[in-house]
């Protein structure tokens, strides 16, 4: 009794064979490419997520009356007061070279720190007291294990004596690493324990702010033009071609185009948030246009026969049923464009945008970096601390496209209506 | 009539067999016609036993007919001339159906007739009434399968003979019944049988007609000549 | 005698109404339609009755939708489309230059193949045509439309309680009813039907097929249809369409008992023609 269903009765193996291959080689393409994205952003987290701590030093400094005169508090020299108690620390440090070195393990901030805890604690003032100041990047670097010690003392920018030191705070519990609230409240500087992301991401989204009110609102209308009232006819093909053409542009050409049109011939400010949310739009139009056509295509005809059928006129189906059931759509498109316009670099080194910028933008006419410029900014910065503020920026570009992109979804999930 | 193929080939086949099925009763009661013809001319009267026997195949095929003509109204939902043949078919098989019965009440008849004595010239004139109503049966039933109206309305009027035979016959009847008390048994008989032929001519009228309807759509529209006038006809005693 | 006055001024009157009523309320002269190049109606004249159902049936692609289109100027939407003739609805040729579509779709209501309610709630949906053409000036009068539309389509009692809910969570049946009750909502004078039974169950076909019975009173119905014993169920009158030509047009117990033409009888007898 023979089987008739069997796979060898009807020569099946063969093709079950190239089932499972083209299954298996699928599944492995996929493991390749989440394998390697995990690499990547593994990899970026790793060393960005070293930017999220900074070390601090303790030391006992005098805010006694010679130093701090009570009546101008804001007149001391707090740059003495914590040379002197690093010196206090290690009184057998003598020479000038070694001093250097010695104040060196602390960030040149850490006078101005001492100033704010004075100032936030009044009570202190002509006692002597423990503060924890920001070390400086070499220190930190070195706390975090970054220094390679079995390596010549030639070979490394931290000095053995250096190292003793350090050695010496932390043996007696005066190195401890805390959350570097800094990164995200300050602004870029040349320092790197100091350097912030805050000003690239007030650039970055003040940016967004103008691309999507210029590129939303005419990207919708000239797809709602094109799509619902336009005839089909060469001229509209020829502005069909064309847009798909635009949306294929490199971006630099745009960063070209916003140079000798907004900032030559109008004369607007140079690296404003304004000027670059502009060039954006333009590179984002074409991506929204398209996206909202095919959103205002997938709304089905039925819904306009029957807006129409029953008396409405063209601009009433639209505004009133069309535009409406294809807006998460368009959303979504604009969000993507968004995101792709948040990523751009090219466009804005074209229009200054690449500046060193330490203050948060205050306004769109303001001079401003977007977070890819810092990142890039950084990349290129020859100090060994910006390294992981590098990849700590690009954590959070990535964050902030993640949320643009949750926003996307959450948008189109609440207004999508089925029909 | 449109003879173009359905699109569905199994319609076309139900249709056929009905009509196959119609012929075959038809063929059944046009025998059964006959036989009793024979019966009741040439007092054959071992004919009775298979009229008989066809009346059951006869009333076999109509409920066969009946029900195929429903699973035809209900599968197929019939329109124009397939609607038309569908009614048409349920309606003649009716009509045979009571020609049927008619031909077996003749033979019925038949064997008490013959040990009658006959009558004038009544044999003769029945003959030729039932003559007449086989030519119309095979007519009508020919008409049916030619889809041919004009030869239909041929036979309908065909049936305008059988009634003024019939009302000779009546009145003559009448009259021996008058004459003579004792031929009332076999003039009623005849009388009867007489009335069996011409109702078996109304009932060829009407397939006529279904098969006119049949063909166009509608019935025929000129009113045909109502001969008989036997129910009203008197006979005064005092003549 | 009075009595006698009073009554017969009464079957006057009803007499003078129903000669009004069986006026042609649409005439169709020598209705062509062109997509491009292609003729797709040749020469179509054709009067529907007033409170009368017509069917419109024929094979797929017989131009039947296109002229039921032409009724309303929905094909106006095609940018290839170009029609000839004239279509005089109560003494104005809809195509005239005077003729503002928008006021005329008022008029000539429709309900097409599949379902399409508007993704609002029940009550937006009906509310939709009063509101756009202001109808109504009130709160209460467009409460009142909107009830007594959703009654006359049938559908009141089962969507009461539900009227803010969206017009798409109804059944099929529903929906289509529904779209009947917009339709009827602006009062119109003709409801184009356009296989409106088409994607719907027998149950529900038979719940549409019902009211359009009912709404006949009051409108002018023509519908296309595929189901030759839907057109004899619920039509007076039947056209039949075949390629692009009006074969035969006639009462429609005529046409499925009886048709004159042809192409007709093999239409609906299912013949190879």
């Amino acid at each position: 009794m023979t089987n008739p269903f069997s796979t060898e009765a009807a020569g099946l193996q063969g093709r079950h064979t190239s089932e499972r291959i083209f299954k298996l080689s699928g599944l492995a393409a996929i493991i390749f490419a989440i394998g390697f994205l995990a690499i990547m952003v593994g990899s970026i987290a790793w060393t960005g997520s070293g930017a999220l701590r900074e070390s601090v030093i303790k030391l006992t400094v005098d805010l006694g009356p010679e130093n701090v005169d009570p009546s101008d508090v804001d007149g001391a020299s707090y740059r003495t007061i914590v040379r002197d108690a690093l010196k206090a620390s290690f009184p057998d440090v003598k020479s000038r070279k070694d001093r250097r070195k010695l104040y060196g393990l602390l960030s040149p901030d850490a006078a101005l720190e001492l100033k704010q805890y004075v100032s936030n604690n009044p009570d202190a003032v002509g006692q002597i007291v423990d503060v924890w100041l920001l070390a400086s990047d070499d220190a930190d670097i070195y706390l975090k294990g970054g220094v390679d010690t079995s390596l010549e003392e030639s070979q490394r920018k931290f000095s053995d004596a250096e190292v003793a030191w350090v050695d010496l705070l932390t043996a007696n519990g005066q190195t401890k690493r805390q959350f570097n609230k800094r990164f995200f409240t300050n602004g870029d500087s040349r320092e790197p324990e100091l350097a912030g992301i805050l000003s690239s991401l007030v650039g970055s989204a003040l940016t967004l702010v103008i691309c999507f009110v210029i590129s939303f609102p005419m990207g919708v209308g000239a797809a709602i033009y094109l799509e619902e009232f336009a005839k089909k006819n060469r001229l509209s093909e020829f502005f069909e071609v064309n847009i798909n053409n635009l949306a294929a542009v490199p971006s630099i050409v745009f960063g070209l185009l916003g140079l000798a049109i907004f900032l030559n011939f109008f004369g607007f400010p140079r690296s404003s948030p304004l000027v670059g949310g502009m060039v954006l739009a333009l590179m984002t139009l074409p991506t929204i246009i398209i996206a909202s056509r095919a959103s205002l295509r997938a709304v089905p005809p039925s819904i306009r026969e029957a807006a129409l059928g029953i008396g409405a006129s063209r601009i009433q189906t639209t505004f009133h049923h069309v535009a409406p059931l294809a807006l998460p759509g368009m959303l979504t498109g604009a969000i993507v464009g968004m995101a792709r316009a948040l990523g751009e670099t090219a466009p804005l080194l074209m229009i200054g945008m690449v500046a060193f910028i330490a203050d948060v933008p205050k306004g769109f006419l303001d001079s401003a970096t977007a977070l890819p410029v810092q990142i890039f900014l950084w990349a290129d910065a020859p100090q060994r601390g910006f390294l992981e503020k590098t990849s700590a920026a690009i954590i959070v570009l990535l964050l902030f496209l993640v949320l643009m992109n949750l926003l996307a979804v959450v948008l189109r999930r609440k207004f999508e209506r089925r029909f | 009539m449109n003879k173009d193929a359905h699109i569905v080939t199994s319609f076309d086949n139900d249709l056929k067999t009905v009509e196959t099925l119609v012929l075959e009763m038809a063929g059944l009661v046009e025998a059964q016609v006959n036989d009793c013809v024979t019966c009741l001319l040439k007092q054959d009267l071992e004919l009775v036993e298979s009229i008989r026997a066809s009346d059951k195949r006869v009333d076999q095929l109509e409920t066969e007919i009946g029900d195929m003509a429903i699973r035809i109204l209900v599968q197929r939902q019939p329109m124009a001339q397939d609607l038309r043949a569908v009614v048409v078919a349920l309606k003649m098989v009716s009509n045979l159906e009571r020609i049927g019965d008619y031909a077996k009440n003749v033979a019925k008849r038949a064997s008490v007739v013959t040990e009658l004595t006959p009558l004038g010239s009544s044999n003769e004139t029945i003959s030729r009434m039932s003559e007449i109503v086989q030519d119309m049966i095979r007519g009508v039933v020919d008409s049916y399968v030619a889809r041919d109206k004009d030869m239909a309305d041929h036979w309908r009027h065909k049936d305008e003979d059988v009634d003024l035979i019939h009302n000779t016959l009546f009145r003559e009847l009448l009259t021996y019944m008058m004459e003579n008390p004792r031929n009332i048994t076999s003039c009623m008989h005849l009388l009867f049988i007489a009335k069996n032929f011409e109702r078996m001519g109304d009932h060829t009228t009407n397939i006529a007609e279904q098969v006119h309807y049949m063909v166009s759509g509608a019935l025929p529209d000129d009113d045909r000549a109502k001969s008989d006038l036997t129910s009203s006809i008197t006979v005064d005693l005092d003549e | 005698m009075l009595n006698n006055s009073v009554e017969s001024e009464q079957k006057m009157s009803e007499f003078v109404k129903t000669l009004d009523e069986n006026g042609p309320i649409i005439q169709a002269k020598g209705v062509e339609v062109y997509y491009g190049e292609k003729q797709a109606l040749f020469g179509i004249d054709i009067d529907f009755q007033k409170h009368q159902v017509t069917s419109l049936i024929g094979p797929s692609g017989c131009g039947k939708s296109t002229f039921l289109r032409c009724i309303n100027r929905m094909n106006d939407l095609v940018d290839i489309a170009k029609v000839k003739g004239q279509v005089i609805i109560e003494n104005q040729d809809i195509y005239s230059k005077d003729v503002d579509v928008v006021a005329l779709r008022a008029h000539v209501g429709m309900v097409f193949q599949k379902p399409n309610p508007f993704p609002k709630s029940i009550y937006d949906n009906v509310a939709y045509g009063p509101r756009i053409h202001k109808t109504v000036s009130s709160k209460d009068e467009m409460d009142y439309v909107v009830e007594h539309s959703l009654k006359r389509a049938g559908l009141w009692e089962e969507v009461k309680d539900r009227l803010h809910e969206q017009g798409t969570g109804l059944s099929g049946g529903q929906q289509q009813r529904l779209c009947i009750a917009r339709a009827i909502a602006i009062e119109p004078k003709v409801i184009l039907m356009d296989e409106p039974c088409s994607a719907l169950d027998p149950i529900a076909t038979a719940v549409v097929e019902e009211l359009i019975d009912e709404l006949r009173e009051r409108f002018t119905i023509i519908i296309v249809t595929h189901s030759m014993q839907q057109a004899a169920r619920v039509s007076q009158k039947t056209a039949f369409f075949h390629l692009g030509n009006l074969v035969e047009h006639g009462d429609t117990d005529q046409i499925f008992t009886n048709p004159q033409d042809d192409r007709t009888e093999n239409y609906i007898t299912g013949r190879i023609g």
